[in-house]
């Protein structure tokens, strides 16, 4: 009866390790305030395209709303944030890499220039 | 319930956080590493289309049959799957099984919404006459949100059948981990399509370099 009541014992640390490990996560109400403010970007950037801006004021505006929306998704919806850093740090390596490489195509092609 | 590993210590049976060299759950490492290969699938199909731009001889061109408002509420049915995606996986992480497959379903079903935008704005270009081959703007704009859409798809795929082996019982750890990495497929999907909306609708395209 002890070894059971011992196992038992056991068995529920476990359980609340592994359930404790997405203890730093967000909460529900967090998740939904962060949806909201994604949506509210995504307003902003839609208004931004009709707002009548310069071209350059508007290319800035939209690729600084969209990059605010990237970040926002891969920390808390994506759990970055709150996950162990090497899987950021391997994300990043491949983001990094892409960004590097076809900025290096695109300013070869003098796509900015165009 | 629990699993004996090597070191003696114990884990919840399907968790598959057995020891590893890096002390990391090997597959959510390799969905990571999944993901930053495809941020160079995507990056190169953006920046084909962004080399192409403009230099369409022929119409339609983008000005011509993008529908600004109509997409922007496909993005805004995206960006509600992945707040749907995420409380499922937060259902989960909470083992409330009946509201991770209600959020799943949801998440299915906007997912399909997206696709069906999608398929009906890919229709109503064509008899805008904008095919694949018409010009360089058809062929670099349907590659390129094809693939996004093909990705969609598969999502959606994953996730009835997350839903429905949850149904009959059959994810371990009762789908908790599993429903956590279709999630990380599915917010990666959604912020491919934040770029592809604001690099191919939103940021307007200079004149056609006609010669």
């Amino acid at each position: 009866m002890a070894d059971a009541g011992h196992a038992q014992t056991e068995l529920q640390e476990i359980e609340d390790t592994h359930h404790g490990a997405h203890a730093g996560h967000p909460s529900v109400k967090e998740y939904i305030r962060i949806g909201l403010i994604l949506g509210f970007f995504t307003c902003l950037e839609v208004a931004a395209k009709y707002a009548n801006l310069a071209s350059a004021t508007l290319i800035v505006t939209l690729l600084g709303l969209a990059a605010v929306k990237f970040v926002l998704v891969v920390m808390y919806f994506m759990h970055l944030k709150f996950d162990d850093r090497r899987y950021a740090r391997f994300f990043v390596m491949g983001l990094s890499l892409a960004i590097t490489l076809f900025l290096i195509v695109l300013i070869l092609f003098k796509v900015f220039l165009r | 319930m629990a699993d004996v590993i090597a070191d003696g210590h114990t884990a919840p049976a399907g968790t598959q956080e057995h020891e590893t060299t890096t002390g990391l759950p090997s597959t959510k490492l390799a969905m990571w590493i999944f993901l930053a290969s495809e941020c160079l699938l995507f990056g190169a199909l953006i920046t084909t289309y962004l080399l192409y731009r403009g230099a369409s001889r022929i119409g339609p061109y983008p000005n011509d049959v993008f529908d600004i408002p109509y997409t922007s509420v496909s993005s805004f049915v995206l960006l509600a799957s992945s707040l749907t995606m995420v409380l499922a996986v937060a259902a989960a992480q909470k083992a409330d099984l009946v509201r991770m497959r209600i959020w799943l379903l949801v998440t299915a079903l906007l997912g399909m919404t997206f696709v069906a935008g999608q398929v009906y704005e890919f229709t109503s270009f064509s008899h805008e006459g904008l095919k694949l081959g018409t010009n360089l703007f058809g062929t670099t704009f349907y590659v390129l949100t094809g693939f996004h859409g093909l990705h969609v798809t598969v999502g959606i795929i994953m996730l009835l059948a997350l839903t429905s082996f949850s149904q009959a019982g059959r994810l371990p750890d009762d789908g908790g981990f599993s429903v956590e990495m279709i999630g990380l497929y599915w917010h990666f999907v959604d912020i491919v399509w934040i770029v592809i909306f604001t690099v191919v609708y939103l940021i307007p395209t200079g004149p056609p370099a006609v010669k």
